[in-house]
């Protein structure tokens, strides 16, 4: 079978997989992204044991490989009685996975913003609460994006590491696939070029957004 | 008492340490409505942390400061409530990066004192236009000049209606040619009524709008008087030293 027709018979199957992974990476990158601000906030302004917790999540997640965060979620927790399916237990060890280094990026974000700005946002009244609102998150965030992008890029790619436990995913369908017909060169090329695709277009997407947003004079600096 | 001569903010000795290190021994003035008074004295002698025990952004360990009759160190107080009624200028201006020059002044009055949008947007017009920046309402800080940036700033502590302005230092960190449209401001600021206190070296400012100058050295008032009479005969010599030293360097106009 030469390379073309092998394509459109393996494409189908090859696009409900992109569309399990789509769906694991969205899914867990909104979940990383909820968390991961609290977690940023809580080691930034919680109190000591607030910040101690926060501190330890982040490291824990940090220190330890996806893989084997993934095989706790999915192989470990039914002992305890907790039965998830392998496209459940993919999105939550991704999304617990994201939030430490999203809560990383944005500390390092909230971080580079000047202590002035929180000083001028009390001294006018504001609440600490207030402040952090409506002043150091609407500037975290535009700082955030350069960064943010490449953790988008990493779960894209790592959430191909789902496929260890099954989750029907992109790269569990090429597996599926090479089973069958041993093709392996062929298909993995296809399957890395639907990755290619995806992350360029992300990357645009997000570079649009951090055009849209810029504010003159509020840049990572040297970025 | 009538209420020109009402007393807006009594310090009563304010006493600060940072470890083993005491900043300020034992501070106490006045400022009554309407009153402008400059702090002087050298770097390190604990102006600023004068200023923020005033505004509540560093508690005191010793002694009371009452605003308009509140006693402020009060524990418990809502510091927030306090900080509206007191204005805060800045030595980097520390305008609001992500915001226009008229959405800077109007945070507070939308955010804090819950002013409807319309009216908060020509409030902060307003006062945009009293500081001469009007034209630049549209203009993030990065767009502005220093000297603009620090009459935003001044708008954006003016709008909220405070009862009394503290200036930290408001022109040092503007180039020369700047310091001019910063100080008129002021002047004119002070010239309207407004109680203002400033910790400042511009020595023509001190000498043609202030009331009173106090003369700070390690953590007490060495002296304190209206400018001309500290300026002709000071009656420590220390104060005649320092007035001689900056009005060296900072010249008098």
């Amino acid at each position: 079978m030469d390379f073309l027709s092998l394509v459109r018979e393996i494409m189908p199957q090859l696009l409900r997989g992109t569309i399990v992974t789509l769906q694991l990476t969205g899914i867990a990158i909104s979940m990383g992204f909820i968390i991961g601000t609290f977690l940023a906030l809580g080691r930034l302004y919680g109190n000591r044991s607030i910040s101690a917790i926060c501190n330890g999540y982040i490291q824990f997640f940090r220190g330890t490989p996806l893989l084997v965060q993934l095989f706790i979620v999915y192989y470990g927790l039914p002992r305890y009685g907790i039965r998830l399916s392998s496209f459940t237990a993919a999105l939550i060890g991704l999304g617990l996975n994201s939030a430490a280094y999203q809560a990383e990026y944005f500390r390092g974000a909230i971080q580079s913003i000047s202590e002035g700005q929180m000083m001028a946002a009390r001294a006018i009244g504001m609440s600490k609460f207030k402040s952090i609102k409506n002043i150091i998150i609407p500037q975290a965030l535009r700082i955030v994006i350069p960064s943010w992008s490449n953790e988008l890029i990493y779960t894209l790619k790592y959430s191909s590491v789902a496929y260890m436990i099954g989750a029907p995913e992109l790269m569990a369908q090429a597996k599926f696939i090479t089973a069958k017909n041993f093709r392996y060169f062929e298909v993995f090329i296809v399957v890395a070029f639907i990755y290619l695709v995806i992350v360029l277009v992300l990357s645009r997407i997000l570079d649009f957004i951090e055009k849209k947003v810029r504010i003159p004079g509020l840049q990572v600096s040297g970025g | 008492m009538s209420e020109d001569t009402k007393t807006i903010l009594k310090v009563e000795n304010i006493h600060k340490s940072y470890g083993k290190e005491s900043i300020l021994k034992g501070i106490s003035f006045e400022l009554k409505k309407s009153e402008t008074k400059v702090i002087i004295g050298p770097s390190g002698t604990g102006k600023s942390t004068l200023l923020r025990c005033i505004n509540g952004l560093t508690k005191p360990d010793k002694g009371h400061i009452w605003l308009d009759g509140l006693d402020i160190t009060t524990p418990g107080i809502n510091i927030d409530n306090v900080r509206q009624e007191i204005g805060m200028v800045f030595q980097n201006f520390n305008l609001f990066t992500h915001l226009t020059a008229l959405d800077n002044v109007r945070i507070g009055l939308i955010k804090v004192k819950k002013l409807p949008k319309k009216i908060a947007t020509e409030k902060a017009m307003a006062t945009l236009e009293k500081v001469g920046l009007a034209e630049k309402a549209y203009h993030y800080p990065a767009q502005l000049s220093g000297g603009q940036q620090q009459r935003v700033s001044i708008a954006r502590a003016l709008a909220m209606d405070p009862k009394l302005i503290l200036f930290d230092e408001p022109t040092s960190a503007l180039d020369p040619e700047l310091i001019g449209e910063v100080l008129q401001v002021m002047k004119n600021l002070s010239e309207s009524g407004m109680t203002m206190l400033v910790v400042s070296h511009e020595m023509g400012f001190a000498r043609s709008v202030c009331d009173e100058i106090i003369f700070i050295e390690k953590g007490v008032i060495v002296e304190q008087g209206p400018p001309d009479v500290l300026f002709s005969c000071p009656k420590n010599p220390r104060t005649r030293e320092f007035l001689h030293k900056i009005s060296e360097l900072y010249g008098e106009s």
